[in-house]
């Protein structure tokens, strides 16, 4: 019977933003670990590294997760989307637009796990109430705004997506 | 907060996960969705040093509704367990305590199943598998067995699953026939989507003329493990839900037991009377709004 376990390095292989990406990683590495320091993506952010202030939140095969409570052999095969795949080309996204427009970040620290968390919000929900904006973030800290230019951020950023999709039809 | 190093396991069957705990004993440990277990380990409370992973095994991961009643696997993930309809239909006092479970990036990823054995005193779930007559089976080396919630709960983060049985469905049972149904669940905590300091959730079937045939109440965050109140439960029966006196008196019963300890949170005087009132509030609401008919 063991009594210790290894640092036995895996491949591990992702497809991160639409790009396919392998690295070596030991079995205990942190996906926010392997996104920031094994494949250079330093967009997702460290905040409490125990799955309570939403800094490092990311989409895994499409759906909202911490990626500080989650092993990258765990997600070996996955696809992975970080604050990096957001935007086209060096052009903000609606929801980036939005959070600049209102004031919805200061210092930017928790605006990545925010930003992916919004987008994912937007796509439940695409009208939400000011409750039920309150109540999805509830999951990601902001110490800078006090939340009020976060909120009023995601009210703005519905109204740019409508106004797109508006746009696509019309 | 990086985790000691481990062996990790990709578990192709629930078997092939069962022959790996048994080799390991108490080293090994399941890993599912992972939203308790990383962070203990990140925070070197737990140091496993083989982890099975068993969120890949596809015949793990699914909400079915037979004739029984409701079937969770131990892959389902509390979102999807939240959205079901079989769930909404079958027990709707699932839904009512998991809105209050945490935020959705953590239930994306977080099991129904992994929350009941991981067994947090403050976890909705636990409290919500005791009050539903719920049932644990898991998958040992010799064959399954059918763990009843109420002999579930040992103490504070320990559960009667032996180290080398998988947890690998969660039985929810059908409510009895031709009467309503009526549900809440209520918590106090600092912010929406912490652990409870104090959780309330109560069950009560009703026949035509509303005289209360039967009814479940439980607490969490009130002591080793969530608690049933049984005498309090009794004392509804025969009684009916629009009588003020009778869920105060309830309330008062269903806590008068509880001996919940002082932390940094809240004291232990104070938890004992929140969990008083939010029982009354949770039965006058299960009146008001969260009734089915069956």
């Amino acid at each position: 019977m063991s009594t210790e376990g290894t640092n036995d390095l895996r491949v591990v292989t992702v497809v991160v933003n639409g790009q396919r990406r392998s690295a070596a990683a030991e079995p205990r590495r942190l996906l926010s670990d392997f996104l920031r320091d094994d494949l250079g993506l330093t967009g997702t952010h460290v905040g409490c590294e125990h799955g309570v202030c939403g800094a490092c939140t990311v989409r895994i095969d499409g759906v909202l997760a911490r990626s500080c409570t989650a092993f990258a052999v765990q997600v070996d095969g996955s696809e992975i989307r970080t604050i990096e795949g957001v935007g086209d080309d060096g052009a903000m996204s609606p929801v980036q637009e939005a959070f600049r427009a209102k004031h919805g970040l200061q210092c930017g620290f928790c605006t990545p796990g925010f930003v992916l968390t919004v987008e994912a919000l937007l796509e439940e929900i695409p009208e939400p109430t000011e409750p039920e904006i309150r109540e999805y973030l509830a999951g990601n800290v902001c110490r800078c705004t006090g939340y009020v230019g976060i909120v009023e951020a995601v009210k703005d950023a519905a109204e740019r997506l409508r106004s797109d999709t508006r746009e696509e039809h019309g | 907060m990086k985790p000691a190093p481990f062996d990790y396991v990709r578990a192709g069957s629930a078997g092939q996960a069962v022959a790996v705990l048994s080799e390991h004993g108490d080293d090994a440990k399941v890993l599912a969705g992972g939203q308790s277990l990383v962070a203990m380990m990140s925070m070197r409370l737990v140091r496993p040093t083989v982890l099975v992973d068993i969120a890949h095994i596809a015949d793990l991961n699914y909400v079915r509704a037979d004739a029984d009643g409701l079937r969770i696997g131990a892959g389902a993930t509390q979102s999807a367990v939240l959205r079901s309809p079989d769930v909404n239909r079958v027990a709707p006092l699932v839904p009512a305590a998991l809105r209050w479970a945490s935020h959705p990036a953590i239930r994306n990823r977080g099991t129904v199943v992994g929350s009941l054995v991981h067994a947090d005193p403050a976890a909705e779930l636990p409290a919500v598998a005791l009050a539903l007559d719920a049932e644990l089976v898991v998958q040992g080396p010799a064959g399954s067995r059918t763990i009843p919630a109420s002999e579930l709960f040992v103490t504070y983060l320990t559960t009667s699953v032996e180290p080398d049985e998988l947890a690998v469905e969660l039985r929810i049972p059908q409510p009895p026939p031709g009467l309503r149904s009526g549900h809440a669940f209520l918590e106090v905590s600092r912010r929406h989507g912490d652990f409870a300091l104090v959780a309330a959730g109560v069950n009560v079937a009703t026949d035509a003329s509303g005289r209360i045939e039967s009814a479940a109440i439980v607490m969490a965050g009130i002591g080793d493990t969530p608690v049933r109140a049984i005498q309090a439960e009794v004392m509804l029966a025969g009684g009916r839900l629009d009588d003020k006196t009778l869920l105060e008196d309830v309330g008062r019963a269903a806590a008068a037991d509880l001996s919940p300890t002082d932390d940094v949170h809240a004291s232990g005087r104070y938890r004992q009377r929140v969990a008083a009132v939010l029982v009354k509030r949770a039965l006058v609401q299960a009146t008001a709004g969260g009734r089915d008919e069956h």
